[in-house]
């Protein structure tokens, strides 16, 4: 048997092996005439042009497309415009009141992007950092509860609009439960206040688990010693918390606060198929927009949805600097100790 | 070695049936009802008759025809044959039969009353053929109205009588709502058109926003303002999102819904014998008692590779007993004139409630006023559709007044044919 497997293995390994002598010479010589940055730049040239082909082409082409109008696919057939459709994007009369914009739904979109970014990750960060202290604690059936606040993780994002639809519609599961307490139901999906809190809700409920994960690593790995040495201060749990816990993991909590970020702006999968951004545009997003303009409109206008999304994408490599900024200052401070 | 030539071969092959050959014609077809299922034994038949031609049925949901098949035409690509109710708005995209056809006078003759609506303006191009015609119309749950004592309101009925007594029936028997229209600016277009509205201006662009239009509009905003109007369809959603309301209809949430024919198949499955349910034909506005027809066409796509293959399925699909039969097990109105003329609809069904539905459907197919007649034709119809849904529903939702509203839709029809220019 151990014959058999030394055989198959020499077998498969061989034209490896072959394949590999055959390259030696001239990669010796490549490294002999560009030194060791040039084979740096030979070993990344495979990864880099899947990540030109599939990221950065993309992305040239989708600054191309917010440069030109008409519904033709093709680049040749479409009519240059320059920055006109960031123009039309941009032309307000009052910024504060998206009314008296050109296009008014995106600034609605917005501002209701703005207004959720600030509320769900705010909302999200306490409730995600609680579920971690709570999952962190020698509970019962501990392995248990941190698979049911990750489950929802696993879910697909219609599936989870779906439930939650289920739940708050009209007829639904909840205002079933309200009328049999004697309670008057509410239209959880007609409201707007109650739409938004709705978004904000299940959004918070299917990605708790992956942001609660992180936290849960961060504080794992705050050692032992020093909660012993406060308690043999005396020092307060609250006191604890705030001196200890909070500052050790702000490293897990600045990555999480980021990541969430970088999310909320991109809503739209769960919101969509919870509310189809209504009522009226109470819950229309960014990307929503951007998706009824390019693609769900019946006569759609990529040329225009290509500009918004690229104004998205500007808000989010800002936020992704800053996340840069912050890893590169840890960094620093780490070296610093 | 032998083994490992083998088994590239076989793998060849394998590669090669799932990729378009010579002799494929791949339909992409949506569903309704049980449409789906009777043309897929259709063309069973047309294989068994036919062994050189591969038809290929790809079933998809409505949703995908709307979002992604103009971007595969677009490209180049697509199907070679499509069930589409986008018609007109794609009309560059479709395949002339005429030199395929062995009898193009047949299709003239037969489909050739609504062969523009599937053609540029001007061509002469026989492009398919509508697989059903539809009219928009109303539903009522005569249950409902016989446990609450009110008499289903008769002939010439407006628009406010029909409401008003179904807000009777909601208030007696607890239901949702009065009524519910479907989320879509083609659905609303027929009451439109009955209180005067003209979308085609003199030289065949948009017209501005008429007072036949505001007429109905506002009716619409105080029926939701009133509670009359079921709001989980129009307010529930933004942009132009489609949203139908046949399933509150169905549960009994509201006794009156004006969707229209197509519904009947699926009303029928649905409801059983729940309840019992009549078609109503459009309920009257100042100007007409006007639905808007339309419908779904099966229509050629001319970047197939093979043109004689598609005309040969195409000709057999339009076959006239091909297409009674179709429409018999289908519960759809028929759209070739040889089998209106036959009359003798052998309907395939047992609910007593669908016969009367389509008869209705039929009789009010004669007060579709001139102008709704004209807009399955024009090409700016979408457009116009489109910034009637989402306007409106702001302004249902209280984040515009109606003034707004109309200033707002006349801007986005302008830009959209701008755009599209």
């Amino acid at each position: 048997m151990a014959n058999l497997k030394h055989t198959l293995g020499a077998v498969i390994t061989a034209p490896l092996g072959w394949v590999a002598g055959l390259l030696d010479p001239p990669l010796r010589l490549w490294q002999r005439w560009t030194g060791q940055g040039g084979m740096a730049a030979f070993f990344l040239i495979p990864n880099m042009a899947i990540f030109g082909l599939f990221v950065l082409l993309p992305l040239v082409i989708n600054i191309a497309y917010s440069t030109t109008t008409g519904g033709a696919l093709f680049l040749s057939e479409r009519t240059y415009v320059g920055a006109a459709q960031y123009a039309r994007l941009l032309d307000c009369t009052d910024y504060t009141d998206p009314g008296t914009c050109a296009e008014d739904q995106f600034w609605t979109a917005l501002t209701n992007t703005a207004l959720f970014v600030v509320l769900q990750v705010s909302m999200l960060i306490v409730v995600a950092t609680i579920t971690a202290l709570i999952l962190n604690r020698e509970i019962r059936a501990r392995a248990f509860w941190r698979a049911v606040f990750f489950f929802p993780v696993l879910l697909s994002p219609v599936v989870v609009g779906l439930i939650w639809r289920w739940i708050l519609q009209r007829d639904g599961l909840l205002n079933a439960f309200l009328l049999s307490g004697g309670f008057e139901p509410i239209n959880w999906l007609i409201e707007r206040n109650w739409a938004f809190a709705a978004a904000i809700g299940v959004t918070i409920w299917a990605h708790l688990g992956f942001y609660a994960l992180i936290l849960l690593a961060g504080l794992q790995a705050i050692p032992r010693d020093l909660y012993e040495a406060a308690e043999m201060d005396g020092t307060r749990p609250a006191r604890a918390f705030w001196r200890i816990t909070l500052p050790l993991l702000m490293p897990n909590l600045l990555v999480v606060i980021v990541l969430a970020l970088i999310r909320a702006v991109q809503v739209f999968d769960e919101a969509f198929v919870l509310t189809g951004g209504g009522p009226g545009t109470a819950t229309l997003f960014l990307t929503q927009y951007i998706y009824e303009v390019g693609f769900a409109s019946l006569l759609k206008n990529p040329g225009l949805a290509s500009a918004a999304s690229i104004l998205m994408g500007g808000v989010l490599v800002i936020l992704t600097l800053i996340q840069l900024a912050i890893g590169k200052r840890n960094e620093k401070r780490g070296k610093l100790k | 070695m032998k083994r490992i030539t083998t088994g590239l071969a076989a793998l060849g092959l394998g590669l090669m049936t799932t990729t378009a050959m010579a002799g494929d014609v791949r339909i992409m077809w949506y569903s309704d009802g049980v449409e789906g299922e009777v043309i897929q034994d259709l063309l069973n038949r047309f294989t068994a008759e036919n062994p050189g031609i591969n038809v290929i049925l790809d079933n998809v949901a409505y949703k995908v025809v709307q979002e992604q098949l103009q971007i595969q035409l677009e490209a180049g690509e697509g199907p070679d044959i499509a069930r589409v109710t986008n018609i007109k708005a794609l009309a560059s995209h479709w395949l002339d039969l005429t030199p395929y056809l062995s009898d193009p006078a047949y299709w003239q003759t037969n489909f050739g009353q609504h062969a523009d609506w599937m053609r540029e303006d001007g061509s002469q191009a026989i492009t398919g053929f509508m697989t059903q015609l539809t009219l928009t119309g109303g539903f009522a749950n005569a249950t409902l109205f016989e446990q609450a004592g009110v008499a289903l309101p008769g002939e010439g009925a407006t628009w406010d009588d029909w409401v008003n007594a179904s807000a009777e029936v909601a208030a007696s028997q607890g239901t949702a709502a009065a009524f519910a229209i479907d989320r879509s600016g083609h659905r609303i277009s027929g009451p439109n058109v009955s209180y005067g509205a003209n979308y085609i201006g003199a030289d065949g662009k948009p017209a501005p926003v008429d007072a036949g239009t505001k007429a109905f509009a506002e009716k619409l905003v105080t029926w939701v303002a009133d509670g009359k109007m079921l709001k989980d369809t129009w307010v529930a959603a933004s942009g132009s999102t489609y949203r139908a309301a046949a399933d509150d209809f169905i549960n009994a949430a509201i006794p009156f819904y004006y969707s229209g024919s197509w519904q009947i198949a699926n009303l029928s499955t649905k409801i059983g014998d729940a309840f019992d349910w009549v078609a109503t034909g459009s309920p009257c506005g100042t100007n007409g008692c006007s639905g808007l027809a339309g419908g779904a066409a099966l229509v050629a796509v001319k970047y197939t590779k093979n043109p004689e293959e598609v005309a040969k399925v195409m000709e057999y699909l339009a076959r006239e007993d091909v297409v009674k039969e179709f429409s018999e097990r289908t519960l759809f109105l028929p759209a070739h004139a040889g089998v209106v003329a036959g009359g003798n609809m052998n309907w395939v069904t047992e609910d007593k409630n669908v016969v009367a539905a389509l008869n209705k459907f039929i009789e009010a197919a004669g007060q579709i006023e001139p102008v709704a007649a004209q807009l399955p034709a024009w090409k700016w119809g979408s457009a116009y559709y489109g910034a009637l849904t989402n306007r409106l529903s702001q302004v249902m939702a209280g984040e515009m007044s109606l003034d707004e509203a109309y200033s707002k839709i006349d801007a986005d029809i302008a830009e959209q044919v701008a755009a599209a220019n």
